[in-house]
C-alpha cells in the first residue's frame, strides 16, 4: 500500500513539472515586449530595463526556466508592480480564503450529491428520482454569478439574513462564526453546480451497478435491500464517483472566482480578476501556479482514495 | 435477460419491427423535457437571428433622461439601464452575441478535441501518449482558471475570451473522444477493414469516425451551454466583451453595479443565461438519452429486490379454489379437491395428500379451452397445466417435490412488446434429484430458473402467471421478508461466470462470512471459520490464504468453487446453477462438475441446472426438459432422452452437436430461427423448423403428453424408439 | 507420391506483450504469450488448434493474418518471409474469420460496403466487376442479395457470422485463419456455419486454419490438429490418430474433461491443478504441475516437440508420453 502512494507521488513530479513550465510559458507567450506589458503605465526605461535584468530576459528560455523555478522553490515568485508588494505574500494571504470557501463548498457538494444521487437511483422513476433530477438540472444551468446576485438580493438585502458581502463583518468581526456567517451564500452559490454533477454521475453509477451481476449475487444470498444498497452497491459506484469528486474540485476551485467577485471574498480568485484587468501578470502568474498545483495535489488524494477503495487499481 | 435479447435480435431483420423503431428525432421530441428545451431555444434563436429586422431601439443609444427605467415603461418594456439604453434591444442583441461566441467556442474545441481525440486513439503507442500527457496536463489546471491565463496572456476581449473557452475545452472533447476511439479500434470489426486493405486513414474517416460521430454530437450538446456560460461568465468579469459591445454577460456585470437600485437590470440579462443554458441542456439530455443505445432500449433501469408479480397472475381458477402445491406431509393445510370436479380446469399438483386420479383427462379439457377463442376471458394459461398422469404414479413412489413450478409466465415489457420469455412452464423436482433445464439462447430457460427466487431483472420482467410451489408454498404470493430468509437459505444459486457474479471489491471470504450470517445467528469468528470449512469442502487450496483474496486474483475455476461454497452455505435444499460451466475451460469445467456432482448427491441437495451442452447434461443429470420458445417441449429421463427421445427438436438439438469420438457423423443442422417470442405462432412454435411437420400442427395448442416410458412431448407426430429424423430439408438449402 | 507442399511455414515465432522498463528504471510486467512455436500448414488441409483459454491460439492466429506482429520468428507464405510486412502483404492470401460474428461488423455499413472492400482494396476491382462478384459470393453463403443493402444489427449470429465469412472470401484467399468461428453462435446454428464452411472448402479449394477450445468440433473438421499449452505447441498429429491415441497427458486429459453425450465420466483423477502464472513462468514443461507423469526432468527443461514412435507426423513435447492404449 505503502508502495502504491509512493508510485502516485512519484507520478505527480512530471504533471507539476509540465504544470510550472507552461505558467513560466506565460511570459514568454505574451505577445510584445513582457516587460512592457508587465509593468503597463508604471513602464518607465528605467523600470523596464530592471525587470528585463530580473527576468532575465536577455537569457534563453531554458536558462530564464532554471532561475524563475528556483526563484519559486525558495518562495520568490517575484513582486506585484500594480501592489508593490512580494507576490508571495498577496498569494498566501488570499489563497487562505478561498481554500475556506472551496473547501467547504465541496464538502456541501459531496455530501448533497450523493445523497441526492442514492435516492435518485434507488426510487428511479418515482416523485423523489423527477424532483431531484429536475433540481439537478437547474442547478448545472443556473450561472453561479447570478445566482449569487438572486442570494444577495434576497437573503442579505430584502430579509437581511446573512451579510451581502466580504468574509468577516467591518466591526468587530473576524470570529469563526462571523466567519461562518458570511461563508453560508457563497458557499452554497459554489457548491450549487458541483452538487448537480456529483449527483448526477452518482446516480448514473449508481444505476449501472445495480444492474450488475454481482448484484443479483447478493440478493441470492438473502442479504437485506439496505445492505445491497448501501454496502455492496454503493462501495463499488464510489469508486467512478470518486474521481468526479476530484474534478469538481477543479470547477470549484474555479468557479471561486466568480463568487468571489460577487460577494467580495477576499481570495485568490478575485484577486486574478483583479490583476488580470490590471495586467499585473506576475501576481497572475502566482496566483495560477498556486491553486494548479494545489489542486494536482488533490486530485493525488483522490486518486489514492480510489486505490485504497478498490484494489484492482493497483 | 437472455431470453429478451435474443428475441430483440431477432426481431431486428423483420420488416415490421424497422419500420416501428422510432427514429432519433422522434424519440428526443417524445422526450416532453427535452421538447420543450427546443421550443424555448428556437424562439430564442429566432429572435436573435431577427435582431435586425426586429423594430428595436438602437442597443447602444444612450438616453440619461430616461435613465434606470422600471419594466413595462412606455417604450421601454424591460426598461433602461444606467445610461438610458433599451435593455430589451441590448437583450436580443446580447443574446445574439452570446449564442455567436458560445457556439463558434464549442464547435471549435469540438473539432480541435475531436481530431486529437481520433488520432490518439486510433494511433496508440507513443503519438497517444504524447498528445494525452499534454491533455493531461491542461486538465491539471482548475477549469476557468487556465481560461483566465489564457485571457491574461491574451489581454481581455471578447475574441480572446473566445479563444480562451474554446482551448480549454478541447482536452475534454479530446480525452471523451479518445476514450471511444482506443475501445472501437480494438474492436473486431476495425481489425476486419485491416484485413480488407484498407489504410490508417481509410480506416480512421470510414470506420471509426461514423461511430464515434454520435458521442461528439452528445458531447457537445452537453457542454454547449456549459461553454456559454462560461463565455458569459467571463464578460461578466470584464474579460470578455468590452464597451460597447455587449453580451449577456457584460450586461449582467454593468448591472450589477446598480444592482440594489435597480434589480431587475442585471437579473434579466442572467435569466436569459439560464435560459438558453437551461434549454440546451435539456435537449443536450434528450440527445444523449436518443443516441445512447443503453439509455435507449431503456436497459439502465433499476432492477427491483424481486421480480413483479403481476396483480391479475393467471394461478387459480375463478372459484377461488386452489389446489394445493405438492408438500412435505403437514406443509399445507388445504384439502386436496378431488380433481376434474366444479369446473376445476387445473390438475392437481402431485402431492402425497392427494388421491391417485384415475380416468381423468385433463388435457382434453384444456386443449378444448385454447381451441375454442374465449375472447372475453381470461385465458387460462398458455401450454401449462397439462394433466401429468406420470406425476401421479410417480408422486407414489418418490418423495415429495422440492420444487413444483406450474404454468409459470414470465414476461418482459419493452416498448410496446410483451415477450413470453417464459410461456406456460411445468417443473418438479424431487428431494437430491438433478434437472437438467435445456435449451438454445433465448429459449427461456434462465429465465424460467431465475423466477423462481424472484431473480429476473423487473423492469422488464413480470410473473405474468402460474404459481412456484416450494415445499407447498408458493413463493410468486410469499412476501418480500420469506423470499429474502429463502434466497441463499433454502434455495441458493450458482451463476455463470463468476467474475462478474461475485463482488469485485470484497475478498471473498467476507462473501461467504456475509451469506451465512444473513441466515444463521453466528458470531464473526464463528462464521469465518465455517467459511474455512465451506472452502476446504470445495478443495480449495490454502482455504485459511484464500479467504482474503479478490475475486480477480483467483482463476475462473477457483471462483466458482468459492461460489459454490457460498451456494452451499446454509445448506440449501434446492440449488439453482444457471450455466454454471459454461464460463470455464474443459478441464476445469470437468473438475467443476465433478464437485458439484459429488456434492449434491453427498448432501442429497435438489438442483435445477440450466445448460445448452447435452455433454454436461449426461454427466450431472437425473431427469432433463428441453425448453423452446419459451415451453418445455419435451422432458424425461436423461438416458431415454439422450438416446431415443420423442421430440424432433429433441433429436435434431442432439444431433447437430458434434459428438466427441464420432467426427465422420454428419452434421444436421436444424434450418432458420427460433420464433420471436412477442409473436409466436398458433400451434407448435418449432413446426416451421420441423421435417415432420404435418398441418395440425400449426392448429391449437399442443399438450405436454406422456409419449413413452419416462418421456413426455409436446409433439403431435413424436418420432418412435430410436428413430432417426428422415432427412429434412438441406440446411444450406433452406435460407432463413 | 511428393508430400503435399505447404502453404505457410512458421519457424520459432514468438510474441511477448508488455516488458520493458519504466522510466524510473523498474521493470513492466511482462507476458509472454507464444513461446517459440514452429509449424507447418499444408496446402488443403485443415489445421485444427485447440487449447485452453490463454494458450495462445488466438495470439498465434492474430500474427498469421498480420494483425499482430511478433516478436521473433518467421511467418513464411511461399517460402516468403512476410512476418513484419504488416496485414496487407499478408491480407491478400491469408484472411481470417472472427469468433464474434457481430462485432467484426461495422454496424454504421451496410454489408455491400463490409463486403466490397476487400474487393476494391486489396483486389483493385472496379465497380461493375465488385457488383457481379457481390451477388455470386452473397450467394455463396446462402444469404438474399436483398440482404446486401441491410445493416448488421438486422442479421441474427448465424447470418452475420456466414457475411464475416464472405467478408474473408471477398479477397479471393488461399488459406483462410478461423478463430472460434461457431464458439458464440447458438449449437442450432453451428452446425449450418460448420456444414458451410465445409462446403466452400471443396469448391474453392481452401486451406483452413481452425481455432477451437472445443474438441468435438476440432475432430468433426480438422485433418490435422495441434495442441497448445501455455504459449507452446505440445502435440501435433493427424486429428484421428491424435485423438485416439494421444502421446502427450495434456492432450489426454483434454480428450476426457470433454463432455461427452451419454458417456458419464469414469470417476476418476483429483483436481489437476492451475495454470502456472504467465507473469512468473516456471522452468521446464508448464504442464509438470498438473502432469500425473511428471518426474523431475520435466521440471527441469522443456522437452523439444518432436516425432515418437508414432512416425513423423505425430509429434509431441514431452520426456514421458502415454503409449497407446
Amino acid at each position: 500500500m505503502t508502495a502504491t502512494i509512493a508510485r502516485r507521488l512519484l507520478a505527480a513530479i512530471p504533471v507539476l513539472f509540465g504544470l510550472s513550465v507552461i505558467v513560466f510559458l506565460m511570459i514568454a507567450l505574451i505577445p510584445g515586449d513582457p516587460a512592457t506589458a508587465i509593468l503597463g503605465s508604471y513602464a518607465t526605461p528605467e523600470n523596464v530595463a530592471r525587470l528585463n535584468a530580473s527576468l532575465g530576459l536577455d537569457k534563453s528560455l531554458p536558462q530564464q526556466y532554471l532561475a524563475w523555478i528556483s526563484g519559486v522553490l525558495s518562495g520568490d515568485f517575484g513582486r506585484s508592480y500594480a501592489l508593490n508588494r512580494p507576490v508571495i505574500d498577496i498569494v498566501t494571504e488570499r489563497f487562505s480564503a478561498t481554500l475556506l470557501l472551496a473547501g467547504a463548498s465541496l464538502v456541501l457538494a459531496t455530501v448533497f450529491g450523493l445523497l441526492a444521487g442514492i435516492v435518485s437511483a434507488v426510487r428511479q422513476f418515482g416523485f423523489a428520482d423527477k424532483a431531484i433530477t429536475l433540481a439537478v438540472l437547474i442547478g448545472i444551468s443556473v450561472p453561479s454569478f447570478w445566482l449569487g446576485l438572486l442570494l444577495i438580493l434576497f437573503f442579505a438585502v430584502k430579509i437581511k439574513l446573512f451579510p451581502a458581502s466580504g468574509m468577516v463583518a467591518i466591526y468587530g468581526g473576524g470570529g469563526p462564526l462571523d466567519i461562518l456567517h458570511h461563508l453560508v451564500l457563497p458557499a452554497i452559490t459554489l457548491a450549487l453546480v458541483a452538487t448537480g454533477v456529483i449527483a448526477r454521475l452518482t446516480r448514473t453509477a449508481m444505476l449501472e451497478v445495480l444492474r450488475q451481476d454481482y448484484i443479483r449475487t447478493a440478493r441470492a444470498k438473502g442479504l437485506s435491500e439496505r445492505r445491497v444498497i448501501y454496502r455492496h452497491a454503493f462501495m463499488a459506484a464510489l469508486v467512478s464517483v470518486i474521481p468526479v469528486i476530484g474534478i469538481q474540485a477543479g470547477f470549484v476551485l474555479g468557479g471561486a472566482v466568480y463568487v468571489e467577485t460577487v460577494f467580495q471574498w477576499p481570495g485568490i480568485g478575485a484577486m486574478l480578476v483583479n490583476a488580470i484587468s490590471q495586467r499585473d501578470i506576475l501576481l497572475v502568474q502566482g496566483g495560477v501556479l498556486v491553486v494548479a498545483a494545489s489542486y494536482v495535489l488533490f486530485n493525488l488524494l483522490a486518486d489514492i482514495c480510489q486505490t485504497l477503495l478498490d484494489p484492482r487499481l493497483k | 435477460m437472455t431470453a429478451a435479447a435474443a428475441s430483440s435480435r431477432d426481431d431486428r431483420s423483420s420488416g415490421r419491427e424497422r419500420r416501428e423503431r422510432p427514429s432519433t428525432f422522434a424519440l428526443i421530441l417524445n422526450n416532453r423535457l427535452a421538447a420543450a428545451g427546443l421550443v424555448v431555444l428556437c424562439l430564442i434563436v429566432i429572435a436573435a437571428l431577427a435582431a435586425p429586422i426586429l423594430p428595436l431601439a438602437d442597443p447602444n443609444a444612450t438616453d440619461p433622461a430616461s435613465r434606470l427605467a422600471p419594466l413595462l415603461s412606455p417604450g421601454h418594456l424591460l426598461g433602461t439601464d444606467a445610461l438610458g439604453r433599451d435593455m430589451l434591444s441590448r437583450l436580443v442583441w446580447g443574446t445574439r452575441v452570446s449564442l455567436v461566441v458560445g457556439v463558434s467556442a464549442s464547435l471549435i474545441a469540438a473539432i480541435f478535441g475531436s481530431a486529437i481525440g481520433l488520432v490518439a486513439g486510433y494511433a496508440g503507442g507513443r503519438t497517444d501518449q504524447m498528445l494525452m500527457r499534454l491533455i493531461d496536463l491542461t486538465m491539471a489546471f482548475p477549469y476557468i482558471l487556465l481560461a483566465l491565463a489564457i485571457v491574461a496572456i491574451l489581454g481581455p476581449g471578447l475574441i480572446n475570451a473566445l479563444y480562451a473557452i474554446a482551448i480549454v475545452n478541447v482536452p475534454f472533447f479530446a480525452r471523451n473522444i479518445r476514450g471511444i476511439t482506443v475501445g472501437l479500434a480494438r474492436r473486431e470489426f476495425v481489425d476486419a477493414a485491416r484485413l480488407s486493405g484498407k489504410g490508417p486513414l481509410t480506416i480512421l474517416w470510414s470506420d471509426i469516425l461514423p461511430n464515434v460521430l454520435p458521442t461528439i454530437v452528445i458531447t457537445l450538446s452537453t457542454t454547449v451551454g456549459w461553454m456559454i456560460l462560461e463565455t458569459a461568465g467571463l464578460s461578466f468579469l470584464g474579460l470578455g466583451a468590452q464597451p460597447p459591445q455587449a453580451d449577456l454577460g457584460s450586461m449582467l456585470g454593468d448591472g450589477r453595479k446598480v444592482m440594489f437600485t435597480a434589480p431587475t437590470i442585471s437579473l434579466v440579462p442572467g435569466l436569459m443565461i439560464f435560459l438558453i443554458v437551461m434549454s440546451i441542456n435539456l435537449i443536450g439530455d434528450g440527445i444523449r438519452d436518443a443516441l445512447d443505445p443503453r439509455l435507449r432500449s431503456g436497459a439502465l433501469a433499476r432492477p427491483a429486490f424481486r421480480t413483479k408479480v403481476a396483480k391479475g397472475r393467471r394461478k387459480a381458477d375463478t372459484d377461488g379454489e386452489q389446489e394445493p402445491l405438492p408438500a412435505d406431509a403437514g406443509g399445507v393445510g388445504l384439502d386436496p379437491l378431488p380433481a376434474g370436479e366444479g369446473g376445476n380446469r387445473y390438475p392437481p399438483l402431485p402431492c402425497r395428500a392427494s388421491p391417485p386420479q384415475g380416468g381423468r383427462s385433463p388435457s382434453v379439457g384444456l386443449s378444448e379451452r385454447s381451441i375454442s377463442p374465449l375472447e372475453g376471458e381470461m385465458p387460462a394459461g398458455r401450454g401449462g397445466f397439462q394433466g401429468r398422469d406420470g406425476d401421479d404414479v410417480a408422486s407414489d413412489r418418490n418423495d415429495n417435490p422440492v420444487l413444483a413450478v406450474r404454468g409459470l409466465e414470465t414476461d418482459f415489457h419493452i416498448g410496446r412488446s410483451v415477450y413470453h420469455a417464459s410461456n406456460g412452464v411445468d417443473l418438479t423436482i424431487r428431494r437430491g434429484e438433478c434437472l437438467c433445464l435445456v435449451g438454445e439462447s433465448g429459449s427461456g430457460k434462465s429465465v424460467t430458473a431465475m423466477s423462481v427466487m424472484g431473480l429476473v431483472p423487473s423492469p422488464p420482467g413480470v410473473i405474468a402467471g402460474g404459481r412456484i410451489g416450494f415445499k407447498g408454498e408458493d413463493l410468486a404470493d410469499a412476501p418480500d421478508r420469506r423470499i429474502r430468509e429463502l434466497r441463499g437459505g433454502a434455495v441458493s444459486h450458482v451463476f455463470q461466470d463468476p467474475l462478474a457474479t461475485l463482488h469485485p471489491l470484497f475478498a471473498v471470504g467476507d462473501q461467504i462470512v456475509e451469506a451465512i450470517r444473513a441466515h444463521q445467528p453466528l458470531g464473526k469468528r464463528a462464521a469465518e471459520a465455517k467459511a474455512r470449512d465451506l472452502l476446504d469442502l470445495v478443495r480449495i487450496p490454502n482455504a485459511a490464504q484464500r479467504m482474503k483474496a479478490l475475486p480477480h486474483e483467483l482463476s475462473g475455476g477457483l471462483r466458482q468453487r468459492v461460489s459454490i461454497a457460498m451456494a452451499l452455505a446454509n445448506d440449501p435444499e434446492l440449488i439453482i446453477a444457471d450455466e454454471p460451466t459454461t464460463a470455464l475451460d474443459v478441464t476445469v469445467q470437468a473438475e467443476v462438475l465433478r464437485l458439484l456432482d459429488t456434492l449434491r448427491r453427498e448432501r442429497d441437495t435438489a438442483v435445477l441446472f440450466i445448460t445448452h451442452d447435452f455433454g454436461v447434461v449426461s454427466e450431472i443429470a437425473d431427469r432433463v426438459a428441453v425448453m423452446y420458445a419459451g415451453r418445455i417441449v419435451e422432458t424425461g429421463e436423461t438416458a431415454e432422452i439422450l438416446t431415443r427421445p420423442a421430440h424432433p427438436y429433441t433429436r435434431m438439438l442432439i444431433d447437430c452437436v458434434p459428438v466427441m469420438g464420432e467426427p465422420e457423423r454428419r452434421l444436421d443442422a436444424v434450418p432458420g430461427r427460433p420464433p420471436a417470442v412477442n409473436r409466436l405462432p398458433p400451434g407448435c412454435a418449432f413446426a416451421d423448423r420441423c421435417p415432420r411437420v404435418q398441418p395440425d400442427c400449426r392448429e391449437g395448442e399442443i399438450p405436454l403428453e406422456t409419449k413413452r416410458g419416462s418421456l413426455e412431448a409436446r409433439c403431435l407426430h413424436p418420432l418412435g424408439p430410436g428413430e432417426a429424423l428422415a432427412g429434412g430439408a438441406d440446411p444450406l438449402e433452406a435460407r432463413p | 507420391m511428393t508430400p503435399p507442399s505447404n502453404v505457410i511455414e512458421i519457424r520459432d515465432l514468438a510474441r511477448t506483450f508488455g516488458g520493458g522498463r519504466t522510466i524510473l528504471g523498474t521493470k513492466k510486467p511482462q507476458l509472454t504469450a507464444v513461446r517459440g512455436v514452429s509449424l507447418d500448414l499444408r496446402k488443403g488441409e485443415t489445421l485444427g488448434i485447440v487449447g485452453e483459454s490463454g494458450c495462445g491460439k488466438s495470439t498465434l492466429a492474430r500474427m498469421l493474418v498480420g494483425l499482430d506482429r511478433p516478436t521473433s520468428g518467421a511467418i513464411r507464405l511461399d517460402g516468403k518471409d512476410l512476418s513484419s510486412s504488416g496485414t496487407r502483404a499478408l491480407a491478400r492470401r491469408v484472411q481470417y474469420v472472427f469468433q464474434d460474428p457481430v462485432s467484426s461488423l461495422n454496424p454504421r455499413q451496410t454489408i455491400r460496403d463490409i463486403l466490397e472492400a476487400p474487393m476494391r482494396h486489396l483486389l483493385g476491382l472496379g465497380s461493375k466487376e465488385r457488383k457481379e462478384r457481390l451477388e455470386k459470393l452473397i450467394e455463396d453463403v446462402n444469404l438474399r442479395p436483398e440482404f446486401l443493402d441491410r445493416y448488421p444489427h438486422e442479421f441474427s449470429g448465424g447470418q452475420a457470422q456466414r457475411i464475416g465469412i464472405a467478408r474473408a472470401l471477398a479477397a479471393e484467399p488461399d488459406v483462410v485463419v478461423l478463430d472460434e468461428p461457431v464458439s458464440a453462435l447458438d449449437v442450432s446454428v453451428q452446425a449450418q456455419v460448420l456444414n458451410l464452411l465445409d462446403r466452400l472448402k471443396r469448391e474453392r479449394g481452401l486451406t483452413y486454419v481452425f481455432i477451437s477450445h472445443d474438441l468435438a468440433v476440432v475432430e468433426s473438421v480438422a485433418t490435422r490438429v495441434a495442441v497448445m499449452y501455455f504459449g507452446e505447441i505440445v502435440e501435433t498429429a493427424p486429428a484421428r490418430e491424435l485423438f485416439r491415441a494421444p502421446l502427450h497427458p495434456y492432450t489426454n486429459l483434454l480428450i476426457r474433461s470433454a463432455p461427452v453425450p451419454n458417456r458419464k465420466r469414469q470417476k476418476a483423477s483429483g483436481d489437476s491443478g492451475e495454470l502456472p502464472d504467465p507473469y512468473d513462468p516456471p522452468p521446464g514443461c508448464p504442464f509438470a504441475p498438473r502432469c500425473p507423469r511428471a518426474e523431475d526432468n520435466c521440471r527441469a527443461a522443456m522437452p523439444a516437440l518432436e516425432a515418437k514412435d508414432r512416425g513423423k507426423d505425430h509429434r509431441a513435447a514431452c520426456f514421458h508420453p502415454l503409449s497407446r492404449r
